[in-house]
């Protein structure tokens, strides 16, 4: 079986700054992986680089048996990859109802089955997303990727700066995400939930993936020496 | 459509019918003439705001497409008065003082002169987006200015106004009534169009280019549609606004016409559907008020508007409207 998503030896940057230095990792159709790593150690720029935001400069990235290295960015989010990304995340000034509707494509995942997810957002339709709080607007841009039916969801950072009560409430969607069989990467900070959630976990240093294994073998030793502080 | 951004968007609309009508009924024929003008002015403003407001594109250079317009009706009507064909080869053309034929010409010209001057200036972004439109309007200006046959410098006159099947477009309501009828079909039109997928694409890809590219949409496509179908409600516009004079001249695809325009979205609301028709009626009721009095009296235009990017950056329309409804 071919992995969903395989990168090998990819090595990329910005300019003249190198930022990876040959990353290896796949993950199967069905999988959670967890990608670790201390804060600069190239998670981000992994991600932007499956996304097809930066250019590979070596290796190579396939996706659903296909080579996407050099495929457009917005082609690779049309093959299947769904991004949730960092930072301040929805589209502020259009309503809840237009964030959904905007980038959506025919699949399972429908709009009733989004508000079953989420059913905060339900109540909250017509409102304009920058009227949301941090843990909505959250909600509200897993939602969107869910709606353009990716084949991957790459969560960057989805609990970052929430209340933990809404931490909480996130990763029980993320739970259910997985239950439901939906192929995830994430990132995160939070080993324990991670823990809860991933198959296999890769733990990136310097823009290498200096461990990777299932979840369950990610030890004590390997944590202090590679994600601790 | 959200109701909250219907009814101001409609009373906008009715407030200017309703000038009209009143000054037509208390013979005030002049007054007529000036909300034909914001009907016209407010129609190119529609179409810049597509752009412009919705889209984010600082086009500075839709006087182009304005332009465009207005000397296609002008050189149709001129051809249909003296006989001889606007073209021979490859086919012969003959002119026309159809309003109904002349609008579509002048909506594809102007768009064509849209997917052209769209296609390369969208290539840039921000301030040099800003710039490269200009310098195509300008390249039009220089062009007319220097182009004999149609006048030239001194522009290009036409004695008879178009003529509109069933109406006596010399009476100034029934002129008044055909730009309103086009304005209010081209707003339903936008708002339809920015309440659909096409359009949240559009908005989406103002607020943040990158994010719309990670859900799959193309930004450059649906911008330079946008900028297309702006530029052809533009021309439309210039079309009526030589049919109201009558006369076209360069100056109508100078820089000073693309600022207007401007500031007709500006000073009544960027990207506010009904916006511009209250930018064009709060403009030409200055020209109207001041300009008898004072040679300078876009001195305070000026001011107004330097206020209103200060303090009010939703325009007049956003002003008055509060926080409630934003379409």
């Amino acid at each position: 079986m071919t992995a969903l998503l395989d990168l090998r030896d990819v090595t990329a940057g910005y300019g003249a700054v190198q930022a990876l230095f040959g990353v290896t990792l796949s993950l199967d159709e069905g999988q959670v992986l967890a990608l670790m790593g201390r804060n600069g150690m190239g998670k981000t720029t992994t991600v932007r680089v499956i996304m097809r935001m930066l250019p590979l400069t070596g290796g190579t990235l396939s996706f659903a048996g296909r080579d996407i290295a050099r495929l457009p960015s917005h082609r690779a989010a049309q093959a299947g990859l769904g991004l949730v990304p960092e930072g301040r995340r929805c589209f502020a000034p259009l309503t809840v109802a237009e964030n959904l509707s905007v980038a959506a494509r025919p699949g399972d995942w429908t709009l009733p089955r989004v508000l079953e997810l989420f059913p905060r957002l339900g109540e909250r339709m017509g409102q304009a997303a920058r009227t949301l709080s941090g843990g909505e607007q959250q909600m509200l841009a897993i939602g969107r990727a869910l709606l353009t039916n990716p084949r991957l969801l790459i969560l960057d950072e989805a609990t970052e700066g929430l209340a933990p009560v809404v931490r909480a409430e996130i990763w029980t969607a993320i739970r259910a995400l997985k239950g439901q069989g939906v192929s995830i990467l994430v990132i995160d900070k939070s080993l324990k939930e991670l823990g809860s959630v991933a198959d296999r976990a890769v733990i990136l240093e310097r823009g290498q993936a200096v461990w990777q294994g299932p979840m369950s073998g990610l030890g004590e030793d390997v944590v202090n020496r590679h994600l601790g502080v | 459509m959200r109701l909250t951004g219907a009814v101001p968007n409609f009373l906008v609309f009715a407030a200017l019918i309703a000038v009209a009508v009143i000054a037509d009924l208390t013979g005030n024929p002049y007054i007529v003439t000036l909300a034909t003008k914001v009907a016209i002015f407010g129609l190119a403003g529609v179409g810049l705001n597509l752009a412009l407001g919705y889209g984010g594109l600082v086009s500075f250079g839709h006087a182009a497409f304005f332009g465009l317009g207005g000397y296609v009706a002008a050189i149709l009507a001129s051809h249909a008065a003296s006989g001889a064909p606007v073209v021979t080869f490859p086919f012969t053309m003959m002119g026309t003082n159809e309003m109904l034929a002349i609008w579509p010409f002048a909506i594809l010209v102007a768009g064509f002169a849209a997917l052209v001057i769209g296609a390369l200036s969208l290539r840039t972004t921000g301030v040099y987006f800003i710039m490269v439109t200009l310098a195509f309007a300008q390249m039009l200006y220089y062009f007319a200015i220097s182009w004999p046959t149609y006048g030239g410098e001194d522009g290009l006159s036409f004695y008879v106004r178009n003529t509109f099947s069933g109406a006596n477009t010399f009476a100034p309501l029934q002129f008044f009534g055909i730009c309103a009828a086009v304005l209010g079909i081209t707003m339903i039109l936008v708002a339809l169009l920015t309440q659909s997928r096409f359009g949240l694409a559009l908005r989406a890809a103002k607020e943040n280019e990158t994010r719309v590219i990670a859900s799959g949409i193309k930004p450059f496509a649906i911008r330079l549609t946008a900028f297309v179908l702006s530029g052809m409600v533009a021309g439309l516009a210039g079309a009526l606004f030589a049919d109201l004079n009558r006369f076209v001249s360069p100056a109508m695809l100078s820089w000073h016409m693309s600022g207007e325009i401007m500031i007709f979205v500006i000073l009544g609301g960027v990207g506010r559907l009904a916006g511009p028709v209250a930018g064009a009626a709060v403009f030409i009721a200055l020209e109207y008020l001041l300009g008898p009095v004072s040679d300078h009296w876009q001195a305070l235009l000026g001011l107004m508007l330097i206020l209103i990017v200060l303090f009010a950056p939703k325009g007049l329309m956003g002003l008055a409207l509060g926080r409630r409804g934003h379409v």
